[in-house]
């Protein structure tokens, strides 16, 4: 409509000047369409160049543009990216991704079953945090997302100690403080999970920083969406990780969607995440997440650099959420049913499998028994989880753990609401319930 | 009390007197000297010195790893600040006006404040963000604020503010040390001089203060206790910061005979001093720059009225900032002088 007060506004562009159009990104696929992914490139395995760690950012477009692939259809590793792993590491990375399948379904059924509030899935994605957790040192202090339970996993992380924090019981070492899923163990190199999202980037280049300040020898690597890269703090870490040459590796996870925000509202219609990193000057690698060895190899490659005093990576891995954002959401509700099948480059799982069998290291009768292996695993340690009691009604902690760690000490103020609190507990229960 | 008599005359040559920028930068020297985990960085800290001059000559010192500029990002400068102190490092970041600390808020609100709770102690966030505050010089909206409460308002932070550069110092080495984030306030108005608020008088040098003798090496002022200022029977006056200044100087020129608190630290606060003056006063005046609604003088209102309200012999007064942007050349008009101090303490003494 146009406005009399302001005759150039309104649908037809001002006198001989052309309308400006709004451009609102769009998904090419809702429900009820059929998914067809045929207009993504995903190039050909092997046929990426593995430069010297020590490259400067500027030589490598063709690496943060394109896809860095080492298995292919023949289920073969190829090319110079192959990083030619042992078939005992294989047959552990396997391992590792078939529990951590395992583990998020019984999760996720437990959320549904009411025993706690929330679960999220890697399930399509596990190749992106566990890949890169072997290729790096057990000591490199990783600071994830929420979605990398596969590094705990690939870090012998006690799966008893997950379920305990999932379940917010009283054998959470996180005293219930925590949503469910967001861990942390100092013991491991895990930093404390945040939901508020993007903040892990900079911690991980102060990390590093701290590091090279002390003449260490470990290096920091940090996850995050790819929807969470439009953060301002995702841009001050590329920012203070050029800048200062920190021994960090930037990992953006393009797993296509952020709860039902495609990745195009993160800018992926205009250009790759990898290629974020060529404008910093930081040494950028486009990756099929879905490979675990690309995974595996890009890592390497990144942590090479890093402790050689070359500087920061960042790696885009290109992969799929197979699954929906989390408990809270249906994914039916925003996206083809079909992508999960349609997507070009296939699942993680199957992939790595089909290379040990085809590199006859691997059959199907071992997959079939490892798998109900992780699933009995996965089964037994939640009913000894659940001796520690499941979410409930919450209440499994004295309610003096509320306010401890707010300060190293208790103020006054939090002594007396810690009062309050306990005699709120009493006029509720009475003195007879065993925790307060 | 300050623990130094005021001194007047050829005394005042026997002890060493600093100004605040002066004790400031003492503090971090004998930090960075006596912990190797201390680091500063900040907008312009390193090679210049800081453009309060507050670090000045630090990096020369102790190195360009331990002193050290910083990209304009204090989103990026906090959230580095959080992955060091996990480290094991003891950060000491600067922001360079307390008006650009806004996005570095996330890092420091969900992020360094909440570690050591969600981590249940796995992490904790040892830093110190000092930041000059306040308004007086002419710094328009941008150079200008108190935005003090946003962070006392934070469970999980310390907000530290001294008053004299005997206290910045003891204070700072505190706050270092301590092993909880602390937001360390330094009023800009008062680096150089203990402004009284009376702006239109000449300007005096911290070295005829009283409280500019400070001590040399380390010594520590406790977090969370007050500082008397001076005893008074009429009306407890509770500030911090500059307003210490500016109180004392309105109650000494209408003759009133204030009990005056510097609060030194809003959290955790000296809640027994408070207690304890404002019971033998029945009166109480609370002073701060920031302005006026859901101010930190709220919270300290709230507390006099539930804590003491038995032996109240008047309403609690605030004297603030108006409610507005802090303006440029109105600044005389917005800060809260001697006429707003005046008409408070006269209003509260009436009956």
């Amino acid at each position: 409509m146009a406005d009399p007060a302001n005759p150039g506004a309104g649908g037809d562009g001002g006198g001989n000047r052309p309308a400006l159009a709004l451009h609102v990104p769009e998904p090419r696929y809702r429900p009820g369409d059929k998914a067809d992914f045929s207009h993504i490139d995903i190039g050909q395995p092997g046929d990426q160049p593995r430069p010297d760690e020590g490259v400067h950012p500027s030589t490598m477009a063709g690496l943060a543009y394109g896809l860095v692939r080492v298995l292919g259809d023949d289920n073969q590793a190829h090319g110079p990216w192959n990083p030619r792993l042992s078939p005992d590491t294989l047959r552990a990375m396997l391992g590792h991704m078939a529990l951590v399948r395992a583990f998020d379904e019984r999760m996720f059924r437990g959320q549904r079953q009411g025993k706690t509030s929330f679960y999220m899935k890697c399930t399509g994605e596990e190749a992106t945090s566990i890949a890169p957790a072997m290729a790096l040192a057990s000591d490199d202090m990783v600071f994830p997302s929420y979605r990398q339970q596969g590094i705990l996993i690939a870090r012998g992380y006690p799966l008893i100690e997950m379920i305990n924090q999932i379940y917010s019981n009283k054998a959470d070492k996180l005293k219930g403080r925590q949503l469910p899923i967001m861990y942390s163990s100092r013991e491991h190199s895990f930093f404390s999970i945040s939901g508020n999202l993007a903040t892990q980037c900079p911690q991980a280049v102060g990390w590093a920083m701290a590091s090279a300040c002390r003449g260490d020898s470990r290096i920091a690597a940090t996850w995050v969406g790819e929807g969470s890269t439009a953060e301002g703090d995702f841009h001050s870490a590329c920012t203070f990780a050029a800048v200062y040459n920190a021994p960090v590796i930037l990992n953006v996870v393009n797993n296509q969607w952020a709860i039902s925000s495609f990745s195009g509202f993160a800018g992926a219609e205009r250009t790759t995440f990898a290629a974020r990193g060529l404008g910093y000057g930081i040494a950028a690698l486009r990756v099929d997440g879905n490979d675990a060895l690309a995974c595996y190899a890009a890592t390497e490659w990144a942590a090479n650099r890093a402790r050689g005093n070359h500087g920061p990576t960042l790696i885009e891995y290109f992969t799929y959420r197979a699954e929906g954002h989390s408990t809270s959401d249906d994914p039916s509700g925003y996206r083809s049913a079909q992508e999960r099948e349609e997507w070009p480059l296939g699942d993680p799982v199957t992939r790595l499998k089909n290379h040990l069998i085809a590199i006859g290291e691997w059959d199907e009768e071992r997959q079939s028994a490892m798998d109900l292996e992780c699933a009995e695993r996965v089964k037994t340690t939640t009913k000894e989880a659940e001796k520690n009691g499941i979410l409930g009604h919450g209440l499994h902690h004295p309610f003096h753990t509320m306010f401890e760690d707010v300060y190293e000490e208790l103020p006054w103020h939090l002594e007396e609401q810690a009062e309050q609190a306990i005699r709120e507990r009493i006029a509720k229960f009475g003195t007879e319930r065993p925790f307060g | 009390m300050s623990e130094e008599p005021a001194t007047v005359g050829d005394n005042v040559l026997t002890e060493r007197r600093l100004n605040m920028i002066e004790a400031i930068n003492e503090a971090l020297d004998i930090m960075l000297e006596r912990d190797p985990d201390v680091i500063i960085m900040g907008e312009d800290v390193g090679y210049f010195g800081g453009v309060f001059r507050a670090t000045a000559g630090l990096q020369a010192k102790h190195g360009k790893t331990r002193v050290f500029d910083t990209p304009i990002s204090e989103c990026g400068i906090i959230g580095v600040a959080v992955g060091m102190g996990a480290y094991g490092l003891r950060p000491v970041p600067e922001i360079q006006f307390a008006d650009y600390i806004y996005p570095g808020l996330d890092q420091l609100i969900s992020e360094a404040a909440r570690l050591r709770y969600r981590s249940a102690g796995d992490y904790i966030a040892p830093m110190t963000v000092r930041s000059p505050f306040g308004g007086g010089i002419f710094g328009g909206q941008t150079h200008s604020q108190s935005p003090e409460a946003l962070f006392t308002h934070v469970a999980g932070l310390k907000t530290v503010i001294p008053s004299t550069p005997h206290d910045a110092k003891g204070l700072l080495i505190s706050a270092i040390e301590d092993n909880d984030p602390v937001i360390f306030f330094e009023p800009k108005r008062i680096y150089n001089g203990p402004f009284t608020g009376f702006y239109d008088k000449p300007v005096e040098p911290w070295k005829k203060h009283p409280d500019s003798v400070v001590p040399e090496g380390y010594y520590k002022v406790p977090l969370g206790k007050a500082r008397k200022v001076r005893e008074g029977e009429a009306l407890t006056v509770l500030a911090y910061g500059t307003m210490v200044h500016v109180a004392e100087a309105v109650c000494l020129e209408k003759g009133v005979d204030a009990e005056i608190l510097d609060l030194r630290t809003l959290v955790p606060l000296d809640i027994k001093a408070i207690e304890a003056s404002v019971e033998k006063t029945g009166r109480c005046l609370i002073v701060h720059e920031a302005t006026r609604t859901s101010g930190f003088g709220a919270e300290l209102s709230a507390l006099v009225t539930e804590r003491c309200f038995y032996h109240l012999e008047a309403p609690v007064e605030r004297v603030t900032g108006f409610d507005t942007p802090y303006p440029h050349s109105l600044e005389w008009a917005y800060f809260p002088g001697p006429v707003r101090i005046g008409e408070a303490i006269d209003k509260l003494l009436k009956d």
